[in-house]
């Protein structure tokens, strides 16, 4: 059974939007999506100060399977992408919500996340998926 | 002979086992107006016999004793190994495999072709081919705007003096995916681009230029390269493989060298075969090889420690990324990298730099033969690799007709294709010449120029 966090919000597209205390918007991908994907070899992330629309494809992870876009989970504007990616994008296989995150942005509305899944919400469509 | 998989039975059995009323019915979710009605221009079915005959006769029109003609395909001696070789069963009938590790020698071929591309171009990574060269270009305008991201441009800077066929199919194929392509004319004097091209490069992803260009001649590419970098736009080299044995290699251009480099890679052991099938090669410095079309295939080693050889960068390849892919076009012409590789492997660096060099001296012999003439000039002046243009005192194309009747092709008439040049001859020479050809060629262009004097 893949990880769940429940500090984070999540796109049916295996994405995840955690809010930060000092108003910024944390995205990744889960931990179901990094074992579907498989080994992660190469991320192309958003440059730094592109605004972005909720839904719009933002960076696009590639593992030995195959290439999947990164979607916005709301809308903002990009104030950091995770270099360390470039040249360790095992990282999103072995820490996807911390040390494998992808992107922070600063969100046109905050509240706009309560629009996304719960964790409770996310579980049952893993298990879905599971199935 | 009929080849028909099912009968209209089991096409019937087939529709209401899955619920569908007929065939057509399978492409509901094609909006009516975009589906082709009818392919107008396809011909009723004919019976064998006939096609046969109708084909001997069309191959009966690309006979010729002697000929000239280049203008982007290039007749060079093939070793008979080369085709003897390619037309074994292991490659004759192998096509791109599914299950792609299994075919380990397959992969270990087009690696070294690979290889081989990379070194003959200075580039860093080749992929294992793609169509033609004219469609390698258009897959490269296309990885051009999605690698260049720092100016969001998708209009590209085309050279004016680049093969007019490479203008039609990229204009084919990219019209529809909103580039925009912008022709830089060519200096009516030299035939290469200018010097200043600042202005034109404003704001442009990339520039494509033609090493050697259509007229055979060498555009300052260190110069451009330079330019373009500067500009913020990549540098697209067209370039003739054989060339490379001799000429400055795309990625030694300039300071930083170009960002992909394509080519048409017919003259590395493919023949003149009616137009095809031929093969683009396309090669790119690192950072841009995720945005590259198509495939690679890598190196490795297997659980034991044994070398292997694996499909690699695949993952946006059409049957993974569908309509998102870097290219829905695109695939690998196997068996023509193959003769390409062994054709390569058979002539080496050494033979490749002599090919090239006796096609050099043989289009300098020829040229001054030709100016000999009354009336003949080269139309421009500055050093060209095998090809030149040819300025005659009478029509070209009356020319080229009157020597075709002696068995002899000169070349490509250039009315039909840039305008104002109805009286100029591209001609082509490689190592395939011998100096009785060339002294042919000068006595008949002399004749005929005569004949077509007298007649006007």
């Amino acid at each position: 059974m893949a990880e769940t966090r429940d500090n984070v919000r999540y796109l049916p597209s295996h994405e995840w939007a955690r809010l930060e205390a000092d108003g910024t918007v944390t995205v990744g991908i889960s931990d179901h999506a990094q074992d579907a994907l498989g080994d992660v070899v190469f991320v192309e992330l958003p440059e730094v100060g592109r605004a972005v629309q909720v839904g719009e494809e933002v960076a696009v992870v590639e593992s030995v399977k195959a290439a999947s876009d990164i979607y916005a989970p709301i809308a903002g504007t990009i104030i950091s992408s995770n270099e360390a990616l470039d040249s360790a994008p095992e990282t999103v296989n072995e820490a996807p919500f911390d040390e494998g995150w992808f992107f922070r942005l600063q969100p046109t509305d905050d509240k706009a996340l309560n629009e996304l899944l719960t964790p409770e919400d996310y579980r049952a469509l893993c298990a879905a998926d599971d199935h | 002979m009929p080849f028909i998989p099912h009968t209209a039975l089991d096409e019937q059995e087939m529709l209401s086992a899955i619920g569908v009323p007929n065939i057509d019915a399978l492409f509901d979710e094609i909006p009516r107006n975009l589906r082709a009605a009818t392919l107008s221009e396809v011909p009723a079915g004919i019976s064998e016999m006939a096609l046969q005959r109708l084909m001997d006769q069309r191959a009966r029109l690309d006979e010729v004793d002697l000929s000239f003609l280049g203008a982007g395909a290039y007749e060079h001696h093939i070793p008979a190994a080369v085709w003897d070789l390619v037309g074994r069963g292991e490659f004759m009938t192998a096509y791109t495999p599914y299950q792609a590790e299994a075919s380990q020698g397959t992969l270990q071929l087009i690696y070294e072709f690979q290889t081989m591309m990379t070194r003959l171009t200075a580039m860093d990574v080749a992929n294992a081919s793609v169509y033609d060269g004219a469609t390698a270009l258009a897959e490269a305008m296309l990885m051009a705007v999605r690698a260049n991201k720092s100016n969001k441009s998708n209009r590209i800077v085309v050279a004016g003096n680049l093969n007019p066929n490479y203008h039609a199919v990229c204009h084919t194929i990219v019209k529809n995916q909103g580039l925009i392509l912008d022709v830089l004319d060519h200096d009516p004097s030299t035939g290469c681009l200018p010097g200043s091209v600042e202005a034109a490069l404003d704001g442009a992803a990339a520039l494509v230029i033609s090493y050697p260009n259509f007229f055979g001649g060498l555009d300052d590419v260190d110069s451009l390269t330079d330019l373009a970098a500067s500009a913020g736009a990549l540098v697209i080299g067209v370039v003739n493989p054989t060339a490379m044995a001799l000429i400055k290699p795309p990625g030694e251009w300039g300071a930083r060298g170009a960002d992909i480099a394509v080519g048409e890679g017919q003259p590395l052991g493919i023949p003149l075969a009616s137009g095809g099938p031929y093969l683009g090669f396309m090669c790119c410095r690192q950072q841009f090889v995720r945005q590259m079309p198509g495939r690679i295939i890598g190196r490795t080693v297997d659980q034991t420690g044994q070398p292997g050889y694996t499909l690699t960068l695949q993952a946006r390849e059409q049957h993974i990324r569908r309509g998102k892919a870097t290219s829905n076009i695109c695939t690998n012409q196997g068996l023509l990298v193959t003769a390409a590789t062994i054709y390569m492997s058979l002539l080496g660096n050494e033979g490749l730099r002599q090919v090239a060099l006796t096609a050099h001296a043989g289009i300098n012999a020829l040229t001054d033969l030709a100016c000999q003439i009354d009336g003949v000039t080269a139309r421009f002046s500055g050093p060209v690799f095998h090809e030149r243009v040819l300025a005659l005192p009478v029509d070209a194309s009356r020319v080229v007709e009157k020597m075709a009747v002696r068995g002899v092709l000169p070349g490509l008439a250039l009315g039909d294709w840039v305008t104002g040049m109805a009286h100029c001859l591209l001609v082509n020479v490689t190592e395939t010449k011998t100096a009785a050809d060339i002294d042919l060629f000068a006595r008949l262009l002399a004749e005929v120029i005569e004949e077509v004097k007298a007649t006007c």
